[in-house]
């Protein structure tokens, strides 16, 4: 049997079981319901010092259902999939929504929203990867950082991941859709020790084709070189000077615009980005957008998590907000209309700089290029930014010892008006994509 | 007193017709390979939730999780395979896939005998089903009320309501076989208030492993709902938060959090066995200031972090970490205190059955020193009295770790004087409590809102401290 035989008739029995939930939703009363249907599995194993560490064989099932009584809604979900499970985990949501409210704002997005067309987003490319193989690869990973230099002291070891699986969602008017996913990564985590103190690092590769991935030697000597050259870090004193986020953790930076232009956040008045549409938030050479469709995309979805079809749309245009990130719900509450955007976004990228990271640290002169941070200090109201930080020491464009134990600190709206550089080092790995991010000034705290 | 494991069996061997003995069948096939030890981990949870949200119960949500885990020890080699069905085949089929780890050897035979924990920390309830659904979400409406009372400016009262109810059952290859039935219930208030188109949040909540009671005793819930308020208020008057070292008086309870990231971490049996933390090595030494004792307590009764036995089947216990501040130990699952040859502290925790077992913490807190809080207080010239917190996080290799304040006020020549703004603390954790100089006589424990996360696994912890001073610690404010 084909594995594309196998794989588009579990699919066929997902959506059976999408509609057996939305049957059972309509017999049990409600006057709509929605459904979403996933089934996972993996493989993942951990190499350490040369032997394998742990074999993770994981199978993960899930569904849940959503049920609206007029404007009243219930939720439940469950990981059983046998039919009188099913039918359980309907009457509970049906039990819930007796006792919430009438919300206006509640109910499936609008009907002539949902996605007509299902395109192949090329996101489905299994891995026949053996434990053996797997194991192997994990070994010359490892090892590839181990041989790297004599500092490198110990190991957390190598990781291969590979999972695949079927998701599917359908709503009572009609609309039901899913498609296949893979996922797959190979990543390794070595310490280094110098004069008695150790350092961790580590790299990773993931993509959605095996074939994609970065070769398992890169990988090894990328995490080793990158702890070698953390080794001798130091404290700074506390200053104000320029910063450079690395590619690799500025996507940070990002997250925290689209949790504070998302619906959630602002019909609830939690943002510090309130009424801020058509507004400029960074300099005019900043562009942002979101294209959910490229195919291979690691954030890729022709519909949102309420059926609604992806669309490309531009966010930050010049330097202005273009529009909110809305789901049905939020849409409704603002009076607006849905973005697409239930459930998150799907590939949102920074356009890249003409510089990469040896031009921005020149372009900065003296300042901190931050390569790590640590705790969650940003409060989404007030934008006010506080986190541990990790990085290097800069000046004249050279990097001049790593630096630990530090803080920056600043305020988010203050920090997007003073982005002046994207670089074109753009991190690939994420489903935001974006180069190293020079900031004008922040407040490092240190000794 | 019910039988936690009389339930268990009920729960989850006998709707599969499952009996001991074929337990015994699937642990003789996972032993017939070389494999030193293996077990099984049956689950049953149901979780149920309530969120109001502008005035109305916008959304209530039930989940059911059942299935079973299967792990085979080689050696440092770990095999793990779960699936969502109780079932002898599917069980046998969990098993043969796992002790894949180790191939060919010796046969094994074990034969399970049930134990019972001594200890009854918690009721075996089920909390979800202690209020009725009209009392749940009548109590979220009083937080509202409740809430919207303190003061004019709050614009947006969020309230939520959690409960969980847990059967576990283990089954060993040394011969454990007990369950037990894991209460946990979770209130929460956050708020957002307005004024002089200034906006700030607050937020306060409470749990424990008891039934929703808990939050209608000492009118518990509705301190929620006015702690909200009162921090978003103090914050709405907050200024800019001090950058750079200077000295930090934490507050008693919630700011032990310090604790579980500097030291807890850092003390967990594998990162030790493998010499990846900043403390491996380290036992006997002095790492923290005279009067520093530090323990991991699973004992304390109804506490949120605590358990009768740990997801091994071991009895949970009070392990001291540091006493008078000497390194005195680490925090064992089964699986690495048998290869550092030392017995289990009973910290063997996963998060589900389709999760492996790592060494994790329970509640994790400092005993009270001499000092009275005023006098703490009273003894600083220029620094930050920080007493309220939200999240951590920790690089045990460096040992450098972070703790966000969301709540802290100047001291200036010996008097707490004005709010400012969130800051993160940085500091070292194998250097932090060695600047400790005052140990209050104040021991709190949190109010129950601790969940802790490593290699992606929530589990729910308590910390606890008297108000501490430290002489320096980075404070990552913006005024410089
Ligand atoms: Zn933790």
């Amino acid at each position: 049997m084909s594995e594309q035989y196998q794989i588009s008739a579990r699919q066929a029995q997902l959506e059976q079981m999408v509609n057996d939930l939305l049957n059972e939703a309509r017999q049990q009363g409600a006057s709509a319901a929605e459904a979403a249907v996933s089934s996972d599995s993996g493989l993942a194993i951990n190499v350490r010092k040369g032997e394998v560490e742990t074999i993770e064989h994981t199978r993960d099932q899930g569904l849940g259902i959503t049920v609206y009584f007029g404007q009243r809604k219930g939720t439940a979900s469950t990981s059983d999939f046998k039919p009188e499970a099913i039918r359980d985990t309907v009457r509970a949501a049906c039990n819930i929504a007796r006792f919430t409210n009438d919300d206006p704002c509640s109910g499936l997005a609008d009907a002539d929203r949902m996605a007509t067309d299902i395109p192949d987003l090329d996101l489905y490319h299994p891995w026949d990867i053996t434990p053996e193989t797997a194991i192997e690869l994990g070994k010359r990973c490892e090892s590839a950082a181990l041989e790297l230099d004599p500092r490198i002291s110990n190991t957390e070891g190598a990781s291969v991941n590979s999972h695949s699986g079927l998701h599917v969602y359908g709503n009572s008017h009609g609309f039901i859709g899913g498609y296949p996913s893979s996922r797959h990564s190979l990543s390794c985590s070595v310490i280094g020790q110098q004069n008695g103190s150790m350092q961790r690092d580590y790299w990773y590769t993931v993509s959605r084709d095996a074939k994609d991935l970065e070769s398992e030697f890169d990988v090894g000597r990328k995490a080793g070189e990158r702890t070698l050259a953390r080794l001798g870090a130091r404290k700074l004193s506390t200053r104000q000077a320029p910063v450079i986020f690395r590619a690799d953790i500025a996507g940070s930076l990002l997250r925290s615009l689209i949790s504070a232009i998302s619906g959630s956040s602002l019909y609830r008045k939690a943002s510090f980005l309130l009424d801020h549409l058509g507004e400029p938030i960074f300099p005019a050479h900043i562009q942002i957008q979101e294209q959910p469709r490229i195919p291979g995309g690691l954030g890729s979805a022709s519909f949102d998590s309420e059926g609604v079809a992806t669309y490309d749309k531009s966010i930050i245009q010049d330097g202005v907000l273009q529009t909110y990130l809305l789901g049905s719900y939020s849409a409704r509450k603002l009076g607006l209309q849905s973005t697409a955007n239930a459930g998150g976004v799907h590939n949102l990228s920074i356009t890249p700089g003409e510089q990469d990271l040896d031009g921005l640290l020149r372009e900065m002169g003296t300042g901190l290029l931050v390569t790590e941070m640590m705790g969650h200090g940003v409060n989404m109201v007030t934008g006010d930014y506080s986190r541990g930080a990790a990085g290097f020491w800069v000046e004249q464009g050279e990097i001049q010892f790593p630096v630990e134990e530090i803080t920056i600190a600043g305020n988010l709206k203050q920090m997007f008006s003073q982005l002046l550089a994207v670089g074109n080092d753009e991190e690939r790995r994420s489903s935001i994509r974006t180069g190293s991010l020079l900031i004008e000034q922040m407040t490092i705290a240190g000794e | 007193m019910s039988d936690a494991i009389q339930i268990a069996h009920n729960t989850l061997l006998a709707p599969a017709s499952l009996s001991d003995s074929d337990l015994d069948r699937v642990m003789d096939q996972l032993l017939t390979s070389q494999i030193d030890a293996a077990d099984i981990y049956f689950q049953a949870s149901r979780l149920e939730s309530w969120v109001l949200e502008d005035g109305i119960i916008r959304d209530g949500n039930y989940n059911i999780e059942q299935g079973v885990g299967v792990r085979a020890i080689s050696g440092e080699k770990t095999g793990f395979a779960y699936t969502d069905e109780i079932a002898l085949p599917s069980l046998m089929e969990a098993g043969r896939t796992a002790r894949a780890i180790a191939r060919a050897g010796s046969q094994g035979q074990t034969r399970l005998s049930r134990t019972t924990p001594q200890r009854q920390l918690y009721a075996p309830l089920n909390p979800l089903e202690t209020m009725t659904e009209d009392e749940k979400i009548g109590l979220l409406r009083k937080l509202d009320a409740e809430a919207r009372r303190q003061d004019p400016r709050v614009q947006q009262v969020i309230a939520s309501l959690v409960a969980a109810h847990d059967v576990v059952m283990v089954a060993a290859s040394d011969g454990t076989l007990c369950g037990d039935v894991r209460p946990l219930v979770r209130c929460n208030v956050h708020v957002i208030v307005e004024a002089d188109g200034r906006r700030e949040q607050g937020s306060s909540g409470g749990g424990a492993r008891e039934s929703f009671q808990f939050f209608v005793d000492e009118e518990r819930a509705l301190g929620y709902a006015r702690e909200a308020v009162r921090q978003a208020l103090v914050n709405l008057e907050a200024e800019d938060a001090p950058a750079g070292g200077m000295t930090v008086v934490l507050g008693a309870g919630w700011p032990g959090i310090l604790l579980h990231e500097a030291i807890g971490h850092g003390l967990e049996g594998d990162f030790n066995r493998k010499g990846t933390s900043a403390f491996s090595g380290r036992i006997g030494e002095k790492v923290a200031a005279d009067g520093c004792t530090v323990v991991d307590d699973g004992t304390l009764p109804g506490r949120r972090g605590s358990l009768n036995m740990d997801d091994e089947g071991t009895p949970s216990q009070c392990t001291v970490l540091i006493e008078n501040g000497r390194l005195k130990g680490y925090m064992q699952d089964k699986h690495n205190a048998h290869l550092m040859g030392v017995n289990s502290t009973g910290n063997g925790r996963r998060e589900s059955y389709a999760h492996l077992p790592m060494p994790r913490m329970t509640n994790t807190y400092m005993l009270p020193g001499q000092h009275d809080p005023g006098e703490i207080i009273a003894s600083v010239k220029q620094g930050l009295y920080a007493v309220n917190f939200g999240g951590g996080q920790v690089d045990i290799t460096s040992g450098k770790f972070v703790f966000s304040a969301s709540e802290a006020y100047l001291i200036e020549n010996g008097k707490v004087t004005r709010p400012v703004r969130g800051a993160t603390l940085i500091g070292s954790g194998p250097e932090v409590l060695t600047r400790v100089s005052m140990i209050g006589n104040d021991l709190e424990l949190d109010a129950g809102v601790g969940t802790c996360g490593k290699d992606g696994q929530s589990v729910p912890v308590g910390v606890g401290q008297p108000t501490l001073k430290i002489d320096n610690l980075t404070v990552g404010g913006t005024s410089a």
